[in-house]
C-alpha cells in the first residue's frame, strides 16, 4: 500500500524534503533512503515540509533522530515546517521542540539557514 | 440488555509485516469512531495500537513475516479496550527506561520511543504473558461521561 510519498527538491543551497501521507515503520525506510542520498551528495541543510503529512509514528520520528547530528556536525541542520497540529503534538509529546526548530512556513526555515550562512 | 451495558467486540488477525500497519490502523479507527470518541482521542488510540504492533513486528518476531498478531477490541459506553496478542519472543517493557530526548540525541539512539508514547497516549497499559507462550498487551481508553 503506497500511502506515503517523499519528494526532494532544492531551494538555493537548501534541500527540501516534502513528505506526504502516512509515515510509519513500513514507510520510514523511504525517508531514510532520501537522507542517505543527501549525505552522499554532501547536502546537510535540510527542511522537511510536513504540509501533506497526515500521520507519523515513532518510526518516522526515529529517522530524524538518526540523521540530525550528522547534519549539524557538517554545519547543517534538519528544520521542520508546515506541520499540522495533530502531527506536531506527537513531536511535542516526545520533547522534540527542545532539539529541533519548527517553522510555520518553509520560507522562514530557508531564511534561517541563509542568515546562519552569512554569520 | 440495555444499551448502556452493550458490549461490542471486533477482532483482526494479521501476519507480522509492517505493510499490515495501515490495515491495523483503519480497523482501529473504525471501532474508535463507532464508540464515539473525539477525533483527537481517536488519533491517540490509533497511534498507540500502531506503536504496540510495530514493537511486536520488530522485537517479538524480529521482522519475521510469518508471526501472528491478534487485535481484539471490546468497548461499551464507558471503556474502550484493545488486546494485542503475539506468539513471539517475550519482552519486558519495564526494562525499557523512559527516554530522555537529550540523552537520545547524544547517543544517536533511535528506538524505544514507542513504549513511552503508548503510556502517554492511553489511560491504562498492561503487559502480560498468557498460557501457550503468548504475550498480551491491553490498552485502555475511557470514554468521557
Amino acid at each position: 500500500m503506497a500511502d506515503f510519498n517523499v519528494n526532494l527538491r532544492d531551494v538555493g543551497n537548501v534541500s527540501i524534503i516534502d513528505v506526504k501521507g502516512y509515515l510509519d515503520a513500513h514507510t520510514a525506510p523511504e525517508l531514510e533512503h532520501v537522507f542517505n542520498k543527501l549525505l552522499d551528495d554532501k547536502q546537510f541543510k535540510v527542511v522537511v515540509n510536513f504540509n501533506d503529512l497526515k500521520y507519523i509514528s515513532s518510526a518516522g520520528l526515529g529517522v530524524f533522530m538518526a540523521y540530525v547530528e550528522t547534519m549539524r556536525e557538517n554545519k547543517g541542520d534538519i528544520k521542520f515546517s508546515n506541520m499540522k497540529e495533530s502531527v506536531y503534538n506527537i513531536f511535542d509529546l516526545l520533547g522534540f521542540p527542545i532539539l529541533y526548530e519548527f517553522y510555520k512556513e518553509e520560507l522562514e526555515a530557508i531564511q534561517k539557514f541563509n542568515l546562519q550562512g552569512q554569520a | 440488555m440495555s444499551y448502556a451495558n452493550k458490549k461490542i467486540e471486533k477482532e483482526l488477525v494479521v501476519k507480522s509485516t509492517t505493510d499490515n500497519l495501515a490495515l491495523i490502523r483503519s480497523f482501529t479507527k473504525k471501532a474508535a469512531e463507532e464508540s464515539g470518541f473525539a477525533d483527537e482521542t481517536i488519533g491517540k488510540i490509533i497511534l498507540a495500537v500502531d506503536e504496540a504492533c510495530t514493537n511486536i513486528i520488530k522485537h517479538a518476531y524480529n521482522f519475521s513475516p510469518d508471526g501472528k498478531i491478534t487485535i481484539s477490541i471490546k468497548f461499551d459506553r464507558s471503556k474502550f479496550a484493545i488486546s494485542i496478542t503475539d506468539e513471539g519472543t517475550h519482552f519486558n517493557p519495564n526494562s525499557v527506561p523512559e527516554p530522555n530526548i537529550i540523552e537520545y540525541y547524544k547517543q544517536k539512539k533511535v528506538g524505544g520511543l514507542g513504549i513511552y508514547l503508548i503510556k502517554k497516549l492511553m489511560d491504562e497499559v498492561k503487559y502480560s504473558t498468557l498460557t501457550g507462550n503468548k504475550n498480551q498487551v491491553i490498552l485502555v481508553k475511557y470514554l468521557p461521561r
